[in-house]
């Protein structure tokens, strides 16, 4: 997507360097990320703006293209580490100016799994969404899950496995919840590469997300539900 | 003699001969043919699939399912040589509904290894990165190139920075592979294991089809 001439980022109206960004996104580009946002920052646009408008907008591309098999692993792990470069200047101004939140997400790989690449992109885009987002990083056991949701208070817990011998470990997870009574207190999302929706729906979690962005597309529904059913009360 | 880029992209065509056609990954070609020629399982014919499904899980059981309906009017009986290889339960599902049997296990490093001793080791060895025979010889088709670490190794410390060890699995005794294993394990940065299976159960199911 990128052009061999040499573009002065400064020199482009804000609507041009929105589409720079994304092009800049999708080449992985991290330093020039970083100074486009400097460049929307000093134009006065608001951090929630350039993160929605620009970042997310960027990986949202990302994210269909790497759906449909146009972009591969590597290509969106450049493309995430350009946007972490963004997200690491927006997000203390984020904190700052009072951005809206969307809901609270706690996140993990399941006990025995490393694979985090899923789970980190995951993370990222809730952020982006508007998600706090606490990452409990790999290899959680359920005792980990249960303190952290216990602690945290999130809206949703997010589950994340790469492989087939340890996707099970999402439902030792479910059914201590349910054990315990809690299991309706939170929205139940998982993911990764072997799972699909009949195992998501066996283990008894509200969804499985084959991707980031319906990941943060779901999660947003059931903020939505969470919402309107609190309304209803 | 087979070519393993070829096993890599294509697979491998059956020959017609014998009432047992064994559909496996291209990655196993070489030990099977090996099994098959120190047993003489003569009356088993091979067909391989690409063995660079393995880099899109996704697409395994559907590739299996056309090539069984394909087969299956020739040979009187036809046993998938694939473990369940990160098709999340949906290979043995199909196979099951074919009425064809597959390999135990999760996966070639179990069967190789020994589907219960893999499992039993699985706690202590989940920071374990595996390559097997084919593998080792095929590192740069299978790892380094779809990882995009030859464009840009930045990108090792993502995606194997959790891991702790490469297991190279040997299933015949080459000095020429133990060296570029130690290089693959060099490359990834991990601490480099040698441990010998030989065919493992590979060679215990083939045994019980034939």
């Amino acid at each position: 997507m990128s052009d061999e001439e040499d573009i002065i980022l400064a020199d482009l109206p804000d609507d041009e360097l929105v589409q720079q960004m994304f092009d800049d996104l999708y080449d992985g580009l991290k330093e020039e990320i970083e100074e486009a946002v400097h460049i929307l920052l000093g134009r006065d646009w608001e951090p929630y703006r350039i993160l929605t408008e620009a970042l997310v907008g960027g990986m949202t591309i990302v994210g269909h293209d790497f759906r449909d098999g146009i972009l591969f692993v590597p290509e969106v792990l450049l493309a995430a580490n350009a946007m972490k470069g963004g997200m690491f200047i927006l997000k203390p101004l984020l904190a700052e100016t009072g951005a809206p939140q969307v809901g609270k997400m706690v996140i993990g790989t399941v006990k025995g799994d490393i694979h985090d690449i899923g789970k980190n992109l995951v993370g990222m885009m809730m952020e982006g969404a508007g998600f706090e987002v606490i990452d409990l990083g790999i290899n959680n056991a359920v005792e980990a899950y249960l303190e952290a949701i216990e602690n945290e208070k999130p809206d949703i817990l997010g589950m994340s496995a790469l492989l087939t011998t340890t996707m099970p470990y999402m439902k030792v997870v479910i059914d201590t919840m349910v054990e315990k009574g809690i299991r309706d207190d939170y929205t139940i999302l998982v993911g990764g590469a072997p799972l699909n929706e009949e195992f998501g729906k066996a283990i008894g979690a509200d969804a499985y997300c084959r991707d980031a962005a319906v990941a943060v597309e779901t999660a947003k529904t059931f903020m939505a539900r969470k919402h309107n059913q609190q309304a209803a009360h | 003699m087979l070519n393993d880029e070829t096993l890599t992209n294509e697979g491998l065509a059956a020959s017609g001969a014998g009432p047992i056609l064994l559909l496996a990954c291209g990655a196993l070609a070489h030990e099977v043919l090996a099994l098959k020629r120190i047993n003489g399982w003569d009356h088993m014919d091979l067909t391989c699939l690409p063995a660079k499904l393995h880099l899109y899980p996704d697409k395994i059981t559907e590739a299996v399912e056309e090539a069984v309906k394909k087969h299956r009017e020739k040979y009187e009986q036809i046993f998938v040589l694939y473990a369940d290889c990160g098709t999340g339960g949906l290979l043995e599902a199909k196979c099951e509904e074919l009425g064809v049997d597959m390999l135990q296990g999760p996966h070639c490093y179990s069967f190789f290894q020994g589907v219960e001793d893999f499992g039993s080791k699985i706690d202590d060895e989940f920071t374990s990165f595996y390559l097997t025979d084919f593998l080792v010889k095929q590192f740069d088709a299978f790892v380094w190139r779809p990882m995009g670490l030859d464009k840009h190794p930045e990108l090792r410390d993502m995606i194997f920075g959790n891991y702790t060890q490469l297991v190279y699995q040997a299933q015949t005794k080459d000095p020429k592979l133990v060296e570029k294993a130690k290089e693959c394990a060099d490359r990834l940065g991990l601490e480099y294991v040698y441990r010998f299976t030989g065919y493992g159960d590979l060679e215990r199911e083939m045994a019980s089809k034939a």
